[in-house]
């Protein structure tokens, strides 16, 4: 491929990708208006675009757009302004390595959970600039708290997913899903195989979503932006289009921590009785569904449960979920080993 | 060769204690749990208080003063503004503190009225609570549960007074005779809106199954627990220094209750239990306050089947002059302890009107209570306490 085709090549992936994840994002939190409003008893959005308030996310946006752009008083003007966008654009950079078909990958990595699980980490650094350029206390506990918070979960996140690398033998996400894809046993004529979380995945599969919606900051660890204590942490002193940003960047965060977790434990855009040159059509279709699933969970948690307590989320994450996930390595390197 | 001045440097940057300073956070007066203006001045260590400075009066409305040019009639209009959460419970201690020293005794049927609305108050006053409390925790749910059910509550309360939050029901010796008649019309309804005590009972029903539902959704959470559980232990001891009273006091063991010590409405001929737990951690506070949602739901069905017919206002002089007196008569409004001290002079108006208002002792236990605290628990110890500004401040 010549430089000129391989730039086009990637610059139509690009494009796609950014304007399926954007809408993505809207219609998360779409969903999250609605589930939200029917767990309790609201109608939730019914007004805006006429049936269903489908467009209220659209609707919130523009009307985002019009709040007035505040920089706070002895704010750090810079990075006040580059916090938000960092967020979103490392959020972004995740999508670069999932698969939506064995070819509809933007860029399939040798190094992908690698990659992945270091870009995901930088948003870290702008919600700590965020809480720190704000020139308030309550943005900077709630830097703070995110920072800690975020580090932690970090640790049980890669855990899991390392056992499930030690699985398939690789680190490039579109391995993954093929070895998820391989014949796992033979019945008769049939041929079946089974996504990573029936082939003694399960405890990762838990650990890998606790320290997920952990590393989301939803409820029930969402200390950073908790209302009820801080205001709203490290948001306090956003308005106008830097808060749409962020906004934005918490739903695409869900979005691709879903795809990551629908990648490496439910198969990814693979799915069983689909023949394999259907995939590259039926794939988005397939990892939508199982992205669906997951963002119906972690939505379903947040409108459930109260927030813990910032040494209680700690404590979850060191005393459980590490050595937990330390163990699950080990067992799947045995299983690796042994069959 | 080094220096012996700079050794002398080192050996000092060694020896220092590596030290980070205090913060002075400001919480409120506009923040989402301080319950309206409440300013809390805390010194904290990271998410550590060391110690909290509560800063009150930003709601001052100077009701004491303003009793003193208001004839007792008008006073009454004032008093439910001061807990506006129960309205109606704030007039009682007031009324009968009037009552007591004009030396009318109201009839028996709107005594009987008197309580049930008052018992309505304080279980719309506790979904109240039902509902912020697992907000202020983070769980956004049980607030339309508990505010849903609450809404009934207050459509029985404004059926029978007029006002859903501000009742004004309460006159010297009855009730106010015509709910929605008033002087226009020539012959006065003198009695309660038809329908008001089936209306009751089937909201009481409703209630109780909403009690069922927080029991489901918060009451056994694990989650709830881990944040409430021998968080803001208060001892028995220690509230009764702090002057604690209501659910706040009965939390930590002490089974203090007005409406069996000191009642002012005949709560002797109806059964109840006093909600008391021991352990006066948040989540007793929480499961008494539950508990005596129950409680009053019994009382209501019990006074529905008690009240006696009759007039609902006693014989009352048209201007009603107030012999020369004092006296202090206190109530177990929802949040604990209400009492008026009332002096006259002698004429329309009182010489001087001392609220003893609930809150505002219940708050004085703040600095105590939370030294030494995270940042997370002071929204859950100060949620717990359940107080309201205007009660607070007068």
């Amino acid at each position: 491929m010549t430089t000129g085709l391989f730039a086009l090549d990637t610059a139509i992936k690009v494009v796609v990708v950014l304007a399926a994840m954007l809408s993505g994002a809207l219609v998360v939190i779409f969903a999250e208006l609605k589930i939200g409003a029917h767990m309790q008893h609201r109608p939730g959005p019914y007004y805006a675009g006429g049936r269903f308030g489908w467009a209220q996310p659209l609707a919130d946006g523009l009307k985002f757009l019009q709040k007035e752009d505040l920089v706070p008083n002895g704010a750090d003007s810079r990075v006040f302004r580059a916090a938000p966008y960092l967020v979103v654009s490392a959020t972004l950079a995740t999508f670069v390595v999932i698969p939506f078909g064995p070819d509809l990958v933007v860029r399939d990595l040798d190094l992908g959970v690698f990659y992945l699980l270091a870009i995901s980490s930088i948003t870290t650094l702008g919600v700590l600039m965020a809480g720190w350029a704000s020139a308030n206390k309550y943005s900077l506990i709630g830097g703070l708290r995110a920072a800690a918070q975020l580090i932690a979960y970090e640790l049980p996140l890669l855990l899991a997913a390392v056992a499930v690398v030690v699985q398939a033998g690789t680190m490039s996400l579109n391995g993954i899903v093929e070895a998820q894809a391989e014949t796992f046993i033979t019945v008769g004529s049939f041929d079946i195989s089974v996504p990573f979380l029936l082939k003694g995945q399960l405890i990762g599969f838990a650990i890998f979503m606790i320290a997920a919606v952990a590393e989301l900051s939803r409820i029930p660890f969402d200390m950073p932006i908790a209302e009820s204590e801080l205001t709203m942490g490290y948001l306090t002193e956003y308005s106008g289009i830097r808060f749409t940003m962020f906004f934005l960047g918490e739903y695409l965060a869900i979005i691709s921590m879903a795809a990551v977790a629908a990648t490496l434990y439910l198969g990814g855009y693979w799915a069983p009785f689909i023949p394999e040159n259907l995939l590259n059509a039926a794939g988005p279709l397939i990892l939508g569904a199982k992205v669906a699933l997951l963002v119906f969970i972690i939505i379903w948690i947040r409108w459930t449960w109260p927030r813990l307590r910032e040494d209680q989320l700690q404590d979850m994450a060191w005393r459980w979920l590490i050595p937990l996930a330390l163990a699950n390595i080990v067992i799947a390197g045995i299983f690796k080993v042994a069959f | 060769m080094t220096s012996p001045e700079l050794m002398h440097r080192s050996e000092v940057a060694v020896s220092v204690e590596l030290q980070t300073p205090d913060m002075t956070l400001n919480i409120g007066p506009q923040h989402p749990s301080t319950h309206g203006v409440l300013r809390l001045v805390a010194r904290v260590d990271g998410e550590r208080i060391r110690d909290v400075e509560p800063v009150i009066g930003y709601m001052h409305r100077g009701y004491e003063k303003l009793a003193e040019v208001r004839t007792y009639a008008q006073i009454t209009a004032l008093v439910n503004r001061i807990d506006w959460v129960a309205g109606f419970a704030n007039e009682i201690a007031f009324i009968r503190a009037v009552e007591t020293l004009a030396g009318i005794e109201p009839t028996e049927r709107a005594q009987w009225i008197r309580l049930i609305l008052s018992e309505l108050a304080r279980i719309s006053s506790h979904l109240v609570f039902m509902s912020s409390y697992p907000l202020e925790l983070g769980a956004t749910t049980p607030l339309f549960h508990a505010l849903r059910e609450r809404e009934r509550v207050l459509d029985l309360i404004e059926g029978a007074t007029g006002g859903r939050f501000h009742p004004n029901f309460n006159r010297v010796g009855g009730v106010k005779p015509a709910a929605g008649g008033g002087s226009t019309q020539k012959k006065v309804s003198s009695d309660l809106p038809a329908g008001f005590f089936a209306g009751t009972k089937l909201a009481m029903d409703n209630v109780l199954a909403v009690c069922d539902d927080i029991d489901n959704l918060v009451t056994g959470n694990e989650l709830i627990k881990a944040r409430t559980v021998g968080v803001g232990v208060i001892p028995g001891d220690k509230a009764i220094e702090y002057g604690l009273s209501g659910p706040n006091l009965r939390a930590s063991g002490v089974g203090f209750d007005l409406r069996k010590h000191e009642f002012i409405l005949p709560y002797d001929e109806v059964e109840f239990d006093v909600a008391v737990a021991e352990g006066g951690d948040c989540y007793d506070r929480y499961v008494v306050r539950l508990d005596e949602i129950r409680q009053s739901v019994r009382i209501v069905l019990q006074a529905i089947d008690k009240v006696p017919s009759g007039p609902l206002q006693a014989k009352v002089p048209r201007i009603l002059k107030v012999p020369q007196g004092q006296a202090y008569v206190r109530n177990e409004n929802p949040k604990g302890e209400f009492g008026y001290y009332v002096i006259s002079e002698g004429g329309r108006m009182p010489y001087r009107l001392k609220i003893r208002s609930t809150s505002f002792s219940n708050l004085s236990i703040l600095p105590w209570i939370l030294k030494d605290q995270l940042v997370p628990d002071l929204v859950a110890i100060m949620g717990s306490l359940d107080f309201v500004l205007g009660d607070v401040d007068r």
